[in-house]
């Protein structure tokens, strides 16, 4: 029998237990990703710059997925 | 970490007039080796891609950034804004082929979240004074998940945080789409962090269940 395990159901409730008023979407986070980026790139705090981004890519794995593999296409310009 | 160089030192704007001339075919192929290379390198570990691959996410990718010229505000470097639109192209088409053949009922029933919160509570609770427990906890979400989410916001909160299947993926099969869904997820959310509080608990003190 495949069960979840305590550490998976933990992510889960603390998801939940994060959620907050006035998250933004998907199209609002992919808008301003490369702003997000460029800022990380440069070493700068992208998540007090822009902080409704970090929460969206926190509760987010499509856009967290894209946020990193930006990332790392953008390493081999660096 | 010193802010990044690219391939050529055009800037933004000599980016979006070259590649709004009618010469722009080094340009483009400028632009084209950048996104090749970039993803090349990002997806390196995925097993699924190939060159051809690479080759056709670039091509989309180049379709949509000259089409979506006109929204470049400027606010980060010309080949940071493509390369966003270059990785979305690639990781939904990566999605979409390795979820193409699972359909939402076909998704493990035994991680259906009724078999998933039975199969996860824990033994006995052994300190009887801590003020809520695993088993609580759990039994909780159950009812919650069962009485006070629509049937789509189950199907939705169960198929991406339990058994792991894209937004976008889900979003598809619900005949919706990514904003929409994180939308639907997020009410779920909502609700589920209410029913968890309405119990009279802080947040600390339900995360602290899973303390040894």
């Amino acid at each position: 029998m495949i069960e979840l395990e305590p550490t998976a159901l933990k992510k889960i409730i603390k998801q939940i237990l994060e959620t907050e008023p006035g998250e933004i979407g998907c199209e609002r986070c992919f808008e301003q990703l490369d702003q997000f980026v460029d800022l990380t790139l440069a070493g700068k705090n992208a998540a007090e710059a822009l902080p409704l981004v970090q929460k969206h890519l926190e509760h987010c794995r499509d856009c967290r997925e894209e946020f990193e593999v930006l990332l790392s296409a953008l390493h081999t310009l660096v | 970490m010193a802010t990044h160089k690219h391939l050529t030192q055009r800037t933004n704007q000599q980016w979006l007039d070259a590649l709004r001339s009618p010469e722009n075919t080094e340009a483009l192929a400028e632009l084209r080796h950048s996104l090749v290379r970039g993803l090349r390198y990002a997806l390196a570990s995925h097993m699924a891609v190939t060159e051809a691959d690479l080759e056709d996410f670039a091509q989309e990718a180049l379709l949509k950034i000259l089409s979506a010229l006109d929204t470049f505000q400027g606010r980060s470097h010309f080949i940071t804004w493509s390369n966003k639109i270059a990785v979305h192209v690639a990781l939904t088409e990566l999605r979409r082929k390795r979820w193409q053949n699972i359909a939402l009922q076909d998704l493990d029933p035994q991680k259906s979240s009724e078999t998933v919160f039975a199969e996860t509570l824990p033994a006995p609770d052994s300190h009887p004074e801590k003020k809520i427990t695993q088993r609580d906890l759990i039994r909780l979400l159950e009812h919650l998940m069962t009485n006070v989410l629509t049937d789509r916001q189950r199907q939705a909160l169960t198929a991406t945080m339990i058994q792991g299947m894209p937004l976008e993926e889900v979003a598809r099969r619900m005949k919706s789409n990514r904003n929409a869904l994180y939308k639907l997820l997020y009410d779920a959310r909502k609700k589920l962090k209410q029913g968890l509080l309405a119990e009279g608990f802080s947040p600390q003190e339900v995360l602290a269940a899973f303390e040894a």
